[in-house]
């Protein structure tokens, strides 16, 4: 049967608030509660009705629970923007949460919760007291999201009144609903809190798996959701609680059977026994694949979903690669996800049956799903050698059909196979050369030329294919002409004859002065220069082998997907990125604890992807700058490039000035680093994972000592004591040389020590490593354990310092193939100076330094205990980045250990 | 976190709200018009469910002319989000009996602000069973004897059942005749290549329940799945008895089914809501019997002709029928002219669809009636790209048939008065998305 609310909808010709405030103060009960539905209808389609607030709080003193409700639903709307008048509703609401009808009582509480307004909020604290210890359960799990409400308007008030501990009570309650918005308001306040409030023991992840049974599916949810931040101890607490958790697989509520399988997830990590490994990867592919039965909007998400975990654990979708076909009928958002998905999946058994899917979709309508698909055939040539050939002649297939857009996006993936697999399908080339003309994507003009230009001598009309374009030259897109003096410049070296040395001064000229392309420019000048200084060292640029690329697709880095499983079902898994990323909301906390393992690589790495959000259909962003060659749609680093080092845009003066006549005041200054002032200690064991402790240490050096500075910070409520520390076998044999003294530490303080360390104790076998294992105990807390790095910086002794001719003969002492060195592309001096004093500072020591052609050449030497010398050579131009360090030494062994320590030192 | 959203809104296709409520004070209460102007009026919109606008993320069903659209600024549950709007508008649909769409909203305002405000609480979903609500959330929307009197009070208890663990059923009902209705309803989804063989094949099945029982009945349903046979006769340490059993890939429970039994002991055993409810649903890949085969050939006859001829062999027992055969296959977009001939049904052309359109109201088994047809075409210059034909599709209904072959094989009720039970069971295969590649 319906209702006939509409007719509130309508309104009459007459000034309608006047007349609405005249029926809500008739005398008669039907025609004001007409009245409020009135306003209530006004309100949803958008009209200020706040000049209403008395008349309508006028009608709350009912007795009629529809009218009441529709009461407080105008009040949460507008007491906010009326706060003095909202307090008009304040006697209501108390005497209400005293009501003997237990609907009424969670009503005035939950409607108390919704109001922000402080004055109401002061007033809410006692009848909250109250209801949290209703004898009704209906009363208790309203009052339980009441407390979570009231600690988003203040959590200080929360604290002081007992809120949380009533709130840890409710988790014991008899009622499952209770216990369910109990754990969502704890999980919630928790996540908003940097103390320790809601910590999951044992005891209680026991207690909550068994109230799993009994609550409502949503209630399964909040308690899955706050389980899973659980660390079992051990692999049988977590194939327990796995035990537990899997017949929640079997539930019809999907968002129930997701946060399982992120249960699962977490707790597999820690499960050894590989037959309970493979025996849960069974279990869950069943669950998922029924998710693909939902609405496409539910589909979107598990699909989302299961991109990730399939990168995790391939084996639990590697049969079911059928489910992911795609139906004629299914949204472009699902066909999207699941070519995605069976590119992940494609392997040698089942790529016929892909491959045949593929072709299918690439003659379907939709032009960005038909894209996509043939992509997804150039990525399974990539990614499965056996199969590149089958790919490359469905690619041919498909060209033939000559599909504009077809022919253009196979033009770009046949790019690729060739960077992939070079000298192997060159035969193709020719096939390709027919399209040419249809080209009108720079994408796919840029990556014909490409190839053109890397197979110049293989094509007999290579110098009249490129000729072609270049007419157009300054019509093109930046891609397009990067890519056009590039592969004139290779053609060029190909075959020096006298049409390719017309046009590339064609292009040269067309590329210096007729173009504001700062790429472009610098790039045509350093061709220029290279090919006018010495010919064959621009081949050796230029034609040098490029590296084999490999396959994108499982591309998100480990621990950006570890934190992704770990939100399952959330937005950050269907947005694939750190929830930090988009939740722009400011926590309370002051420190960051746990989020500090994912500090900015992971959001690069994220934007990268291409199957990110709803940009899958659009190509990534192309960077033109700085990498020659079409490389930004390979998969591949495309730092491989054999133009001279990735430059930024600052000329070098003393190369070019002969040609472009630039003065030295075009060099672009590069803002000095500022020097390091004391870095606070580096977090090892963040309170989250210490129950509340946390220990922030590092190595550091102090009059000729090493010590283990360690800061120990109380967040838990209990006072600690009897630190104890133990340091695991590591390369330099690194130990405590006393006892660890740390005095007892109340809630919410923290100490600070200097421990000092002696060397040669304990040496751990094999090769050197910076790994050291730190192990710390206290009386009321189990043991922790925590990893650190070695810097090989705080061993350098201070009797480093050599003599200029001892510097000499240690050097020619010592074999060449002892001398090991590495570029640091990104580091810049900009001043010896200060570099040599940072040096210095840690116990390296200049011993000379020369000049060579427009770079500076450093001398230093540094000594390790038992006199090992390191000799060291640094050669740089001042101020362009790019540092080259060369290192001899009697333990090359050693020397990764010393880049590293050195390329922190320099970046500041 | 297991929030699921800070704000809902119901839209109409121009966008206008018809209905919102903010749940939490996180997103602004103007977000709404973000959405219109950056998903609503662009071709984004059906482009993907889940977007992020500026600090807020919009997560966004169409649901007959409506937009569901919630609105988030936390990382909140995706999945339990559109779950719950799945389950409200269920919910909505019960109240307001069947329909929802713009109107049903409109005439239903005040019923579904209430319930917006009991369903969820500060963004996490409550009980949303329609069964529970409907004690004590009463509308005029609902014809119910408790909203006779407007100051009536709530049945006793209502907060109790909300809450406990039988959050789905209420006590103290009684019928006369007990009576238990069972639904196997199967819907094959095939997708074959032109060439014939079966590219992917699937049943999706449901079981749905009618309960008119009294009190509070433990009930127990067994099925020929060979697991759950396997694990009884094990338990009975007896032999099972020989018949088809078939194997569930898959299956998914009400939330009134004992998960934790059903896993150690591969039992059914449920406490069921009254009235009407989706016990179950499963999923099959292995051995399913297509009711239909589809023999499709399909000449292009230089560009202006072409020559379609269909044979539908229906492979199910002689005594057995379908219902509502329709099948539908594609022709270009510039058809100019059909004619066709056919052995059993009717065809014709729907130039709407660009499909020939042939239906056969009842159809037998194990017959194989034919359709051929001939169509001509607009020869047309600019038509450069060659015509990709879309799958041939098809609907039917097939009673008393079970693709998967499950059958059921006992109910038992169980309730502490012991009345008797009289239980009905009715079996029917529907199509999916039936499509054959041409």
């Amino acid at each position: 049967m319906s209702g006939h609310d509409s007719k509130y909808f309508s309104t009459t010709k007459k000034g309608e608030i006047p007349e609405l405030k005249e029926e809500l103060n008739s005398q008669y009960k039907d025609k004001r509660k007409d009245a409020v539905k009135k306003v209530i209808a006004a309100m949803t389609v958008g009209k200020d009705v706040s000049s209403l607030f008395t008349d309508v709080v006028n009608c709350m003193q009912t007795e009629n629970l529809e009218l009441k409700k529709l009461v407080y639903l105008y009040l949460i709307n507008y007491a906010k923007s009326q706060p003095d008048l909202a307090i008009l509703a304040v006697n209501t609401f108390v005497k209400d949460s005293q009501d003997p009808n237990p609907l009424i009582r969670a009503l005035a509480v939950r409607t108390m919760g919704c109001i922000r307004v402080d004055k109401i909020t002061e007033y809410l604290c006692d009848p909250l007291q109250r209801c949290l210890k209703d004898d009704d359960p209906y009363v208790r799990k309203t009052a339980s999201i009441c407390v979570a409400k009231l600690y988003d308007i203040n959590a200080e008030l929360v604290e002081d009144r007992g809120f949380l501990e009533s709130l840890k009570d409710l988790i014991s309650d008899n009622n499952p609903m209770v216990v369910a918005n109990a754990v969502a308001a704890l999980a919630e306040i928790q996540e908003n809190s940097n103390r320790p409030i809601f910590e999951i023991t044992g005891h209680t992840l026991s207690k909550l798996l068994t109230a799993l049974n009994e609550c409502t599916e949503w209630g399964q949810v909040f308690i899955l959701d706050a389980l899973s931040k659980y660390k079992a101890a051990d692999a049988r607490e977590a194939e327990n609680i796995v035990e537990r958790v899997t017949p929640r697989l079997q539930h019809a509520n999907c968002a129930v059977v997701l946060s399982a399988v992120k249960m699962i997830l977490q707790q597999m990590e820690l499960i050894t026994s590989t037959d309970v490994v493979r025996n849960l990867c069974k279990k869950m592919a069943p669950p998922l694949v029924t998710l693909l039965s939902a609405e496409p909007e539910i589909q979107y998400v598990a699909l989302r979903n299961i991109n990730l975990i399939v990168q995790r654990r391939p084996t639990i979708l590697a049969h079911e690669i059928k489910v992911f076909f795609c139906k004629y009928n299914d949204p472009i958002y699902v066909k999207m996800e699941k070519l995605e998905i069976m590119i992940k999946l494609a392997s040698d058994r089942n790529i016929d049956q892909v491959l045949l899917e593929f072709k299918e979709y690439a003659t379907e309508v939709d032009v960005d799903f038909v894209r996509k698909a043939v992509r997804a055939i150039g990525r399974c040539a990539i990614k499965l050698e056996r199969a590149a050939e089958r790919c490359i002649s469905v690619l041919l297939e498909l060209i033939k059909i000559k599909v504009n857009y077809v022919v253009q996006e196979a033009i770009i993936v046949i790019k690729d196979i060739f960077r992939r697999y070079p000298n192997t399908y060159e035969s193709i080339i020719a096939t390709l050369c027919e399209s040419l003309d249809t080209l009108d994507e720079p994408e796919a003009k840029a990556s014909m030329i490409w190839i053109i230009g890397e197979y110049a001598e293989r094509i007999d009309n290579a110098d009249e294919l490129l000729e072609s374009f270049l007419e157009s030259f300054p019509e093109e897109p930046a891609q397009v002409q990067l890519q056009l003096l590039t592969a004139t410049v290779k053609l060029f070296l190909k075959k020096p004859t006298e049409g390719p040395q017309q046009m590339i001064q064609v292009v040269l000229n067309n590329a210096t002065v007729e173009t504001d392309n700062p790429d472009l420019r610098d790039r045509a000048y350093i061709y220029w220069r290279l090919l006018s200084t010495d010919p064959e060292a621009a081949k050796d640029v230029v034609l040098a082998e490029k590296p084999v690329i490999s396959d994108d697709s499982n591309q998100l880095d480990s621990s950006l997907l570890d934190e992704l499983l770990a939100n399952i079902a959330t937005l950050s898994s269907v947005y694939h990125k750190p929830p930090e990323a988009f939740v722009t909301r400011v926590k309370t906390t002051a420190q960051r604890t746990e989020e500090e393992d994912y500090p900015d690589g992971s959001e690069t790495g994220n934007s990268e992807s291409p199957a990110y959000g709803a940009d899958t259909g659009a190509s990534p962003p192309t960077s033109s700058s700085s990498v020659p060659y079409a490389a930004s749609r390979q998969p591949a680093p495309a730092a491989a490039a054999p133009a001279p080092a990735p430059a930024p845009a600052a000329p070098v003066p003393d190369l070019l000035g002969d040609l472009i006549g630039l003065d030295n005041s075009a060099i672009v200054p590069v803002d000095q680093p500022t020097e390091p002032a004391g870095p606070p200690l580096p977090v090892l064991l963040p309170a989250a994972t210490g129950q509340g402790l946390q220990i922030s240490a590092q190595l550091t050096r102090r009059d000729g000592q090493i010590f283990y500075s360690m800061s120990f910070e109380n967040n838990s409520q209990i006072p600690l004591d009897g630190f104890m520390i133990q340091f695991n076998k590591n390369s330099f044999g690194l130990a405590a040389a006393g006892p660890l003294q740390v005095p007892q530490l109340q809630p919410g303080t923290s100490a600070r020590t200097l421990l000092p360390m002696v060397l040669f104790q304990n040496i751990a076998p094999g090769p050197p490593n910076t790994l050291l294992q730190v192990a710390v105990k206290n009386s009321q807390q189990p043991v922790w354990y925590f990893n650190d790095k070695i810097s090989l910086l705080v061993l350098f002794s201070e009797d480093g310092r050599m003599e200029r001719g001892n510097f000499l003969e240690t050097w020619r002492s010592i074999p060449d193939s002892n001398e090991v060195s590495k570029d640091f592309p990104g580091i810049v001096v900009n001043s010896v100076e200060s570099t040599l004093d940072r040096l210095a500072a840690s116990n390296m020591f200049f011993i000379a330094k020369r000049k060579h052609a427009n770079q500076d050449v450093l001398y230093i030497s540094a000594k390790i205990p038992r006199g090992i010398p390191f000799l060291i050579e640094l050669t740089t131009v001042i101020g362009i980045p790019g540092v080259k360090c060369a290192v001899k030494t009697p333990s090359p062994e050693m020397a990764p250990l010393f880049f590293e320590g050195i390329e922190n030192l320099l970046m500041g | 976190m297991p929030v699921a959203a800070s704000a809902i809104y119901f839209l109409n296709l121009r966008g206008d709200v018809l209905i919102n409520r903010l749940y939490r004070d996180d997103v602004g209460g103007n977000m709404v018009d973000a959405f219109r102007t950056h998903i609503m009026q662009t071709k984004e919109l059906g482009t993907c469910p889940v977007r992020q606008i500026g600090g807020c993320s919009f997560f966004y069903m169409r649901i007959s002319n409506v937009y569901i659209v919630i609105v988030v600024s936390s990382n909140a549950n995706v999945a339990c989000a559109f779950k719950f709007v799945v389950e409200a508008v269920a919910l909505f649909k019960s109240y307001f009996g069947g329909a929802f769409d713009e109107d049903a909203i409109r005439n239903n305002f005040v019923l579904i602000y209430e319930l917006l405000d009991e369903i969820m609480d500060f963004g996490y979903p409550q009980n949303l069973s329609p069964e529970i609500l409907k004690l004590y959330i009463t509308q005029e929307g609902v014809r119910s004897p408790f909203s006779s009197k407007p100051t009536d009070k709530p049945v006793p208890n209502a907060t109790l059942q909300v809450t406990g663990a039988v959050g789905w059923r209420r006590e103290g009902l009684n019928y006369k005749k007990n009576e238990v209705f069972l639904d196997i309803v199967e819907s094959v989804n095939l997708l074959m290549s032109s060439k014939g063989s079966v590219l992917r094949c699937d049943v999706t099945g449901k079981i749905l329940m009618k309960c008119f029982l009294s009190g509070m009945p433990d009930l127990k349903l067994g099925l020929n799945d060979k697991i759950g046979l396997e694990k009884e006769s094990q338990l009975k340490s007896r032999p099972t008895k020989s018949g088809k059993t078939i194997e569930l890939d898959d299956v998914t429970f009400h939330q009134c089914v004992n998960l934790t039994r059903f896993n150690s002991e591969k039992t059914v055993s449920f406490v069921p809501p009254d009235g009407e409810f989706e016990l179950m649903k499963y999923r099959i890949t292995e051995g399913v019997n297509l009711p239909f085969r589809v023999l499709p050939t399909i000449k292009e006859l230089g560009r202006t002709r072409m020559e379609v001829n269909v044979k539908v062999k229906s492979v199910f027992g002689a005594k057995m029928f379908a219902l509502g055969v329709v099948i539908k296959i594609p022709v270009p977009k510039q058809t100019a002219k059909t004619s066709f001939q056919v052995t059993s049904g009717r065809a014709k052309y729907n130039a709407a669809i660009d499909c020939l359109v042939w239906k056969i109201r009842k159809f037998p088994g194990q017959t194989e009636p034919t359709m051929s047809a001939e169509v001509e075409l607009i020869s047309t210059m600019t038509e450069k790209k060659s015509w990709t034909r879309p799958p041939i599709q098809m609907e039917f209904q097939v009673p008393m048939f079970t693709a998967s072959g499950l059958r059921v094989r006992f109910l038992k009720v169980w309730e502490k008065s012991g009345y008797n039970t009289v239980e009905w069971v009715r079996y029917i295969t529907k199509a999916g998305s039936y499509e054959i590649r041409c």
